[in-house]
């Protein structure tokens, strides 16, 4: 561990580390516009420069320089601060002064360095340079003349995304950042290169001229658009939504942000239900809370009443359906609207055990019927990691284009009864493992799957898509039979909490109770609809695939006579006249962690040891096609938004281009 | 400085481009390029690829050659890798042609060197035979760019045509290559200076004249 004196100040930094990481150790700023931890060093923007005895007597830019034994680091003498003043005049020569019109004012790296760093006045007298637009897709606006040519968008795309799209065409003054023909950038992590840009040349296109950022409420949530669970700020003025931005969380989403998550937001404020409904000679019609209540209440449930949890209701409203249905005498909670019934009487075996930090290590992964840059983009960054550190990925499962080298096996589940020899090479000399198992494919391989891993010494990983996944579990919504055994029930009553991908059909003869947000499917089959809260309009928790328990804050009011979710259940208690337990939002909390406790403490809830294997477990059936069939459609909340309908007709249907000037 | 955007990408370069492919002589070449970096590294080859590629164009168009994007397209796929990589290095070099050019590229020096030496002059006899910078000339015949220092300035001014060098030159010498080369004929590269045969002083030895003989350190000398 090599040790340096930066300022005066000695220290001693880890071993690689550069100059610049001992300076911020040191906790020293040092402004950069290239340098990004998550990134390779490009060393272009010279904005780092520092003083380092011994060594030439020049600046040197602390982001390419290793830290070496008896480094004297200065950043604070005369010659730094005329260095940054240079190279900031440098950078502002083409730079534009349009920060009044522009989107990134305010949060602009360049704006804040330059008042930092930079001289008070311009010496430039010339023309500027000035630059068209390119078109990026419908999520990427670009204003190129401000571009300072970090390549940080260059570099994210080649080594995050694994998909190269976006190069520096030219050079010198005429270098302009690009896509090839200016196609749309086309993956589904496309819009974290407008966080890493650091000036206004790419911004967000649907939040263009929206909202300046010391306008917005600050929110910590959670993204509900998968399981990753990945943290997000939702930053909101009045009582709307204005968008989703990553946080940094290493264990989960590093700081990158699914498409999706990012931008469905718009859909939290269209297709909205915010009135009570009722259907009355076969039509829904306004109605309200007292009407809804008492129609519910006529049906006498009595303990025929049941209860399905949809992908993005957090833990508290499924304990509060929990609760009312307990206090009727049902135990009718299903959570897998889509009919699955896999086994969940040990949780671990429908747990990504690997966590996604660690699956970063595995040498050798293999996926089963999952196609994850859909199901969850998040962890395809990780297994890109993996493979990027010499991991083998083997897919069983219809072709999908992965961003990473990565060996089909057919779309045959029955393959893992005899894997090809290589295969279990790979993970016998891997000295860890990990088997994902996809939603789709729990049917036919889950057993032969989880005995594979254990034969191995592999983790065994279900990777699921739906955000209120792990947390029904937990809280055990799922019976034996699945979906199936509730349609056997035949509940006089079928509380749908936003259920939207379930088959309304076999039940008919059900009074069908749905509480939701979003006028989507499960609204259209609804007899009673009662207007709740979306994830950005209650506090709630969450858990994700891997078993993380995490808390996303309230950020805006629910619209109309939208209630929080939980707060309809406990009407609904005294319409059936019976007691569930809890008056506020604090009781049911502690009611729901008095019964689960894992769910009281943030964090990886523990599962136990994975369950005994049936080593005569065998895979069968074939994966003709994923669950997900448009990525960018998924939940209600991303149909009813048009930017992920425009995402999902350009990018996806080859729709008509629109033009890039609005 | 050159236009260095690509040919517009329209129906008709699709057509007139979209099948290109190496022939046998080339493919040959390419395979060799190749082979000089370890397995997985093609990527490497992806200069004397574009090169070769541009060759083969300028010998079906009878011009020096240019890079279309199909065949910018057609190289990436050769090599397997993101042709946004390919247009990088297409675009930043400048002996890539991004459009169309005549039979002979005219490159004359316009840096500090050969402007004192007279390269004004140069251009002056270039303009004259209806060449513009950037442009083909009407007979198919030239292109004129104003290119930055060669590396000749011992031998300024100088003009690069196509594959060779023209050192030396004067208004006059600079007419007579261009005649040569319009009659198909191939003039003598390099020095046009009668009684010169490289970039070696052009009359007596006026510098460093102590190196002669052996190897001198000047640097006490420095004042």
């Amino acid at each position: 561990m090599p040790k340096v004196t930066v300022d005066g100040q000695e220290l001693e930094v880890p071993e690689g580390a550069t100059v610049l990481q001992a300076c911020e150790l040191a906790g020293k700023e040092i402004p950069r516009f290239c340098y990004h931890e998550r990134l390779s060093i490009a060393g272009n923007c010279r904005m780092c420069l520092v003083e380092v005895k011994p060594g030439p007597p020049k600046p040197q830019a602390s982001c390419a320089l290793p830290a070496t034994e008896g480094q004297e680091i200065r950043t604070d003498s005369e010659m730094v601060k005329t260095a940054r003043e240079g190279v900031m005049e440098f950078l502002l020569i083409n730079h534009p002064l349009d920060c009044p019109i522009c989107d990134q004012g305010g949060e602009c790296d360049l704006q804040d360095q330059s008042v930092a760093y930079g001289r008070g006045a311009t010496r430039y007298e010339e023309n500027k340079r000035a630059v068209t637009e390119k078109y990026m897709g419908p999520l990427i606006k670009t204003v190129m003349t401000r571009c300072i040519h970090c390549t940080r968008c260059v570099r994210f795309s080649e080594e995050i995304a694994g998909v190269d799209e976006i190069g520096a065409v030219g050079r010198g003054e005429d270098m302009q950042i690009t896509t090839y023909l200016e196609q749309a950038a086309e993956h589904e992590l496309s819009a974290n290169v407008i966080d890493l840009c650091p000036v206004g040349a790419l911004t967000s296109r649907p939040y263009a001229f929206e909202a300046r950022p010391w306008e917005l409420k600050k929110t910590l949530s959670i993204d509900v658009s998968d399981a990753v669970g990945a943290n997000i700020r939702l930053d909101s003025r009045g009582r709307e939504v204005m968008r989703a931005l990553p946080r940094v969380n290493d264990a989960v989403n590093e700081e990158w942000l699914s498409d999706k998550g990012r931008y469905m937001v718009d859909g939290l404020s269209k297709r909205r239900l915010d009135k009570v409904f009722m259907r009355k000679r076969g039509k829904l019609q306004p109605a309200t809370w007292d009407e809804a209540f008492k129609a519910i209440a006529k049906a006498k449930p009595g303990k025929a009443i049941a209860a399905v949890a949809g992908d993005m209701v957090d833990c508290e409203t499924m304990f509060a359906a929990k609760a009312l249905l307990k206090a009727c005498g049902s135990k009718l909670i299903e959570g897998r609207q889509t009919g699955m019934d896999y086994d969940v009487s040990n949780l671990a075996a429908v747990n990504f055990n690997s966590t996604f930090e660690g699956l970063e290590h595995a040498g050798a992964i293999l996926i089963v019927g999952s196609h994850i840059r859909w199901e969850a983009p998040l962890v395809n960054v990780r297994i890109r990691k993996a493979v990027k550190r010499g991991a083998k990925v083997y897919v069983v499962g219809p072709y999908w284009d992965t961003t990473y080298p990565a060996e089909f096996l057919g779309e045959d589940l029955g393959v893992l009864n005899k894997l090809p020899k290589d295969v279990a090479d790979a993970f016998k000399n891997a000295e860890r493992g990990a088997v994902i198992v996809g939603g789709g494919a729990l049917k036919g391989a889950h057993g032969k799957a989880m005995a594979l891993a254990s034969d191995w010494g592999a983790d065994f990983n279900v990777l699921h898509f739906s955000a209120a996944r792990m947390g029904g579990l937990m809280l055990g919504f799922a019976q034996k039979g699945g979906m199936a055994d509730i349609v056997k029930a035949k509940p006089k009553v079928l509380i749908s909490l936003g259920a939207d991908e379930m088959d309304y059909e076999p039940f008919t003869d059900t009074l069908k109770v749905y509480i939701g947000h979003h006028g989507d499917k499960g609204a259209h089959s609804a007899d009673i609809i009662l207007p709740a809260a979306s994830y950005a309009e209650k506090d709630g928790t969450y858990v994700n695939t891997e078993g993380r328990v995490q808390f996303a804050e309230k950020a805006v009011f629910a619209p109309g006579d939208a209630r929080e979710d939980w707060t309809i259940l406990r009407a609904l208690a005294d319409a059936l006249k019976v007691e569930v337990g809890f008056d506020n939002f604090a009781q049911l909390q502690s009611a729901m962690i008095a019964e689960v406790p894992a769910l009281g403490e943030e964090g990886l809830a523990d599962y136990g040891a994975l369950p005994k294997v049936d080593a005569k477990a065998k895979a069968e059936g074939t994966m003709s096609a994923y669950p997900i069939k448009d990525f960018y459609l998924t939940n209600p909340i991303a149909r009813a938004s048009e930017v992920m309908q425009r995402c999902s007709s350009e990018l996806l249907h080859d729709g008509e281009l629109a033009e890039a000037a609005e | 400085m050159a236009d260095r955007n690509p040919a517009p990408d329209t129906p008709e370069l699709r057509e007139r481009w979209g099948a290109f492919e190496f022939n046998e002589s080339y493919r040959e070449r390419a395979d060799k390029a190749i082979a000089r970096y370890p397995e997985g590294r093609q990527r490497s080859a992806v200069m004397p690829l574009l090169d070769l590629a541009q060759r083969q164009v300028g010998e079906e168009t009878n011009t020096q050659g240019w890079l279309p994007l199909p065949v910018i397209e057609y190289v990436a796929d050769y090599l397997d890798m993101p042709v946004i990589r390919v247009l990088e290095v297409a675009s930043f070099y400048f002996m890539y042609n991004m459009k169309p050019v005549g039979k002979y590229h005219v490159q004359v020096c316009g840096t500090t060197p050969c402007m004192l030496r007279g390269s004004d002059g140069l251009f002056e006899t270039c303009k004259k035979r209806g060449m513009k910078k950037g442009h083909v000339s009407e007979d198919g015949l030239w292109t004129l760019t104003e290119v930055e220092c060669m590396g000749n300035c011992a031998t300024a001014p100088m003009v690069q045509i196509n594959d060779d060098n023209y050192e030396d030159l004067t208004p006059e010498r600079l007419d007579t290559i261009l005649d040569a080369l319009a009659k198909g004929e191939q003039p003598k590269a390099g020095t046009q200076e009668p009684g010169r045969h490289t970039s070696e002083p052009a009359n007596a030895l006026s510098s460093l004249e102590a190196m002669v003989e052996e190897n001198h350190d000047y640097r006490s000398e420095w004042s």
